[in-house]
C-alpha cells in the first residue's frame, strides 16, 4: 500500500515544460555594472539606480540566515542571470510572442477572452519582465492602478518612493536585500479611497531561462476604505540546476481599507533525490497602517524544492486585524519553512494563523511562527493553531512556535496537532467505493479544508487540483 | 450463490486467525456468525471487505468471481458493503459530502451516470427520516464528534444509499439504545430481499428479535464449528459458549 501512496504523490511536474523564445539575458554575474544594466533596460529614472546600488553594498556585507530547518549547498550568486527577457518589444497583446501565450494557455492563464469572462486582471510575468497586463483601462476608470512595478516606478514615482520599503525595509533580511538592487520586475497596485476593487486582480510568475534568477517586487496599498482581492501564482520548467527565487512583496492598507492576498506556489520542486528545483526565499510583508484595517495572507505551498517564507502582518492601526492561512506540502526531498509573524502594536489588534503541513515521502515541513504583543498593545488577541498531516514513515514536521507577550491584557492561544493518514482511514473510504487514491485525496482535502475555504473561488479549484483533488463541492 | 468461501486461510501480521474455514451464502439468506472474543469473526468480515491487514488464502467467490485480487474499493463497487465495529473518524469532509462522492464515485466505475444534487438529496432524505436520523449530521465531519447511535445510524445510512448486495455488519448492534437498535433494525430489513444477503456478526440475541437469521454460526478456534437455525442464538444466550459447544 506504501507504494500505491508513493506513486500516486510522486506523479510528474505537469508544468516542467520550457519555452523556446528568443531572450535578452544579461551576462551571468553580479556587480554594480549588471545592476546599472537592469536599471537601463528598464529606462528606470535615476533615484531607482542610486537605491539599487545603496542596497548592493549593502548586501555585499551582509550573510544568508542559516537558523531555518533547511539544508542545501552555498548558492553561487555570481552563477545567475540576473536578468532575463523576451528580445520582443510589447505594445498590445497581439504581439505578445505567440509561444508566451501558449506557456500562459498551457498553464491555464490565457490573458484573452477566457478571463475578461472571468474577469480577473492579469499581470504575467515571464522571467524577468512583465508581459502584459490585462484590464488596466477598466480599472483605471475607477482609479485602480494596476500595472508592472517597472512602470509605477515611472509613472507613479510619488507612490512608489512613498510606500516601497516601509514595510520591507531595504537591508531587513539577506535576500530582500539581493532583491532590493537586482529586482526585475513584478506587480504594482493602488486602490484609491473608498473604492472596492471590482475584480480580483492577478500575477502569473514563471521562470523559464536556464541560470535565471528571478527577484519580483510586489508593492499594493489599499488607501482608505478601500477592500482589494490579489492572487498569484508561480510555475517554472524542470531543470536539474537549482534556480533563485527571491522575491519580495509590501502591503500596505490605511484606515478601514482591506487586502486578501492569495498564492498558489508551484515552482518545480525537483526530484526524489533532491537534484534540480526552485529556492523558494520570499519576504512577505504587509502593514496595518490605518485603524480597522485588515491584511489576510492565504497560501498553497505545494512546489519548490526549498521554501524559506513567512507572510507576516504588522499591526499598527488600532482595531486592525491579521490573518494567515496556510498549506504547504513537501514531498520526494522538498524542504519548507514556513510560517508566519504577527506584530502587535495598535490597541485591540487581533489575529489568526492557521497553518496546514503535509509531508509525505522524503519531504520536510517546519511550522516557524511569531507572536509579538508590544507593551502599547491593549488587549491583542492571537490564535494560531499549527496542524500536521503525514504520509509514509520517511517524512518530517517541526514546529517552532516564538510568543512574545509584553501587555498583561493579550490573549494568545496556541494549538498544534500532528496525525498520519491511517490504513483505518484508507481501508474505511474504500469500503464504500472510493478508489485509494481518491481517498487520499479526500483525507487531505479535509484536512487542509480550513485554509482552503479562504481562497477565492476559482483559486480554490485550482489548488485542489493541484492538490490531486478531482472532486467537486467540496470546499465551501 | 452470492458467497462462496472455501478452506480460507487469513492471517493478521503474519498470524494466524482463521484455518480453512468453509461458509456459503446463497441470495437472500441471512447468517449470523457468534464467538467468544478474538474467535475471528471481525477477522473474516475484513477479509471478505479486503483490508490491508488481512492476507488470505483459499477460495472466495462472490457471484462467481474471485474476490481475492480485488482491493477494497474493487470489492464495494461489485457490491460488497461492510459497517464497522468502530466507524473511523475523517476529519474536515463533511458525511454529505462523503456519501455523495462514494455514490457517484461507485456510479462511475459502473459506467452509470453520476446521480444529480437534487436526485441524491432527494433520496437522502427520504432514507434519513426512514432511519430517524437528524439532519445535522450531514453538515458534521465524518464520524467525528458522534455518538455511538449517530455512528451505527450513519453507518446504515451509507450502506442504503449504496445498496449493496453482500451486507457485512460488524457488531452493528454494540452500544446502541432500543430505540437506535429499532431504527438500525429497520434499515437492515429494508435491504433484506431476495436479491442480497448478510452476514451479522454479533455478541447479543437482542438484533434477532428485529432481523430473523436462516443460520447461525459459531466461530471457534478459526473455524466454524457449528451451525443451525435462529434457535442456536437463543441456546447461546441461556447456556453459554463452553456448554453449547460440548454438546454434540
Amino acid at each position: 500500500m506504501a507504494q500505491d501512496i508513493e506513486a500516486f504523490i510522486d506523479q510528474e511536474y505537469k508544468l516542467g515544460f520550457e519555452t523556446d523564445v528568443d531572450m535578452d539575458q544579461a551576462p551571468i554575474g553580479l556587480n554594480e555594472d549588471i545592476i546599472k544594466l537592469i536599471s537601463k533596460k528598464k529606462d528606470e529614472p535615476e533615484w531607482m539606480l542610486q537605491w539599487r546600488l545603496k542596497a548592493y553594498t549593502k548586501w555585499l556585507k551582509m550573510s544568508e540566515p542559516n537558523w531555518a530547518h533547511v539544508h542545501f549547498p552555498p548558492i553561487d550568486y555570481q552563477s545567475i542571470s540576473y536578468y532575463s527577457a523576451p528580445k520582443q518589444k510589447i505594445n498590445s497583446l497581439d504581439e505578445v510572442d505567440p509561444q508566451i501565450l501558449k506557456t500562459y494557455e498551457r498553464l491555464g492563464i490565457p490573458l484573452e477572452e477566457q478571463k475578461i469572462l472571468a474577469g480577473i486582471a492579469v499581470d504575467a510575468v515571464f522571467d524577468s519582465v512583465s508581459v502584459k497586463t490585462t484590464f488596466s483601462e477598466n480599472l483605471a476608470e475607477l482609479g485602480i492602478i494596476f500595472c508592472s512595478i517597472s512602470e509605477a516606478i515611472k509613472d507613479h514615482a510619488e507612490l512608489v518612493q512613498k510606500y516601497m520599503a516601509s514595510v520591507v525595509p531595504m537591508g531587513d533580511n539577506y535576500y530582500a536585500c539581493l532583491n532590493a538592487a537586482v529586482f526585475t520586475d513584478g506587480t504594482f497596485a493602488y486602490i484609491p479611497k473608498g473604492v472596492r476593487c471590482p475584480m480580483e486582480l492577478s500575477t502569473y510568475f514563471r521562470i523559464n531561462a536556464l541560470n535565471s534568477g528571478q527577484f519580483e517586487r510586489t508593492l499594493i496599498i489599499a488607501d482608505e476604505g478601500s477592500y482589494v482581492s490579489y492572487n498569484e501564482g508561480c510555475s517554472a520548467p524542470m531543470r536539474d540546476e537549482n534556480q533563485l527565487h527571491a522575491a519580495v512583496v509590501e502591503l500596505i492598507t490605511l484606515k478601514d481599507a482591506e487586502i486578501k492576498y492569495s498564492t498558489i506556489q508551484n515552482w518545480y520542486p525537483g526530484d526524489a533525490e533532491g537534484k534540480g528545483g526552485i529556492y523558494n526565499f520570499v519576504t512577505k510583508r504587509g502593514k496595518c497602517l490605518g485603524d480597522n484595517s485588515k491584511i489576510s495572507w492565504t497560501q498553497v505551498e505545494t512546489g519548490a524544492a526549498i521554501t524559506w517564507k513567512y507572510p507576516s502582518c504588522i499591526l499598527l492601526g488600532d482595531n486592525s486585524r491579521g490573518e494567515f492561512y496556510s498549506v504547504a506540502i513537501t514531498s520526494l526531498a522538498q524542504q519548507a519553512d514556513t510560517g508566519s509573524k504577527m506584530i502587535h502594536l495598535g490597541k485591540n489588534t487581533s489575529s489568526t494563523i492557521i497553518s496546514k503541513g503535509i509531508s509525505a515521502l522524503k519531504g520536510s515541513n517546519a511550522y516557524r511562527g511569531l507572536v509579538k504583543i508590544r507593551p502599547q498593545a491593549h488587549n491583542a488577541r492571537n490564535f494560531t493553531q499549527c496542524d500536521s498531516l503525514l504520509i509514509g514513515d520517511k517524512c518530517a514536521a517541526h514546529t517552532y512556535p516564538y510568543i512574545d507577550v509584553k501587555n498583561p491584557t493579550a490573549q494568545v492561544e496556541h494549538e498544534a496537532t500532528t496525525s498520519k493518514i491511517s490504513d483505518e482511514q484508507l481501508f474505511y473510504t474504500q469500503t464504500r467505493g472510493i478508489s485509494e487514491e481518491q481517498a487520499i485525496s479526500l483525507i487531505v482535502n479535509g484536512f487542509c479544508k480550513e485554509v482552503l475555504n479562504q481562497l477565492p473561488m476559482e483559486f480554490a479549484v485550482e489548488a485542489k487540483a493541484l492538490l490531486s483533488i478531482t472532486l467537486e463541492g467540496s470546499v465551501g | 450463490m452470492i458467497l462462496d468461501i472455501k478452506n480460507l486461510d487469513v492471517s493478521i501480521a503474519n498470524k494466524e486467525v482463521l484455518k480453512g474455514l468453509d461458509l456459503k451464502v446463497n441470495k437472500g439468506e441471512v447468517h449470523v456468525i457468534m464467538g467468544l472474543n478474538g474467535t475471528g469473526k471481525s477477522t473474516l468480515l475484513k477479509a471478505i471487505s479486503g483490508s490491508y491487514e488481512t492476507v488470505s488464502k483459499g477460495k472466495m467467490d462472490f457471484l462467481g468471481e474471485s474476490l481475492l485480487e480485488l482491493s477494497a474499493d474493487e470489492r464495494a463497487v461489485k457490491g460488497v458493503f461492510m459497517s464497522f465495529q468502530n466507524p473511523i473518524e475523517i476529519p474536515g469532509v463533511n458525511t454529505i459530502y462523503f456519501l455523495r462522492t462514494a455514490v457517484n464515485e461507485q456510479r462511475i466505475t459502473r459506467g452509470e451516470e453520476e446521480l444529480s444534487s437534487v436526485d441524491f438529496m432527494k433520496i437522502l432524505q427520504e432514507k434519513m427520516s426512514f432511519l430517524d436520523i437528524d439532519k445535522a449530521i450531514l453538515q458534521r465531519s465524518v464520524n467525528v464528534g458522534f455518538s455511538g447511535g449517530e455512528k451505527k445510524k450513519s453507518e446504515i445510512l451509507q450502506m442504503m444509499m449504496l445498496e449493496p448486495q453482500l451486507l457485512l455488519l460488524d457488531e452493528i448492534d454494540s452500544g446502541l439504545d432500543i430505540d437506535a437498535l429499532k431504527s438500525v433494525a429497520k434499515g437492515i430489513n429494508a435491504l433484506h430481499s431476495s436479491e442480497t444477503a448478510m452476514i451479522i456478526v454479533t455478541h447479543y440475541n437482542r438484533l434477532l428479535e428485529y432481523v430473523k437469521p436462516d443460520f447461525v454460526h459459531i466461530l471457534d478456534q478459526g473455524k466454524i464449528v457449528k451451525t443451525a437455525g435462529a434457535e442456536l442464538a437463543k441456546e447461546l444466550e441461556d447456556k453459554g459458549y463452553e456448554n453449547v459447544l460440548e454438546t454434540p
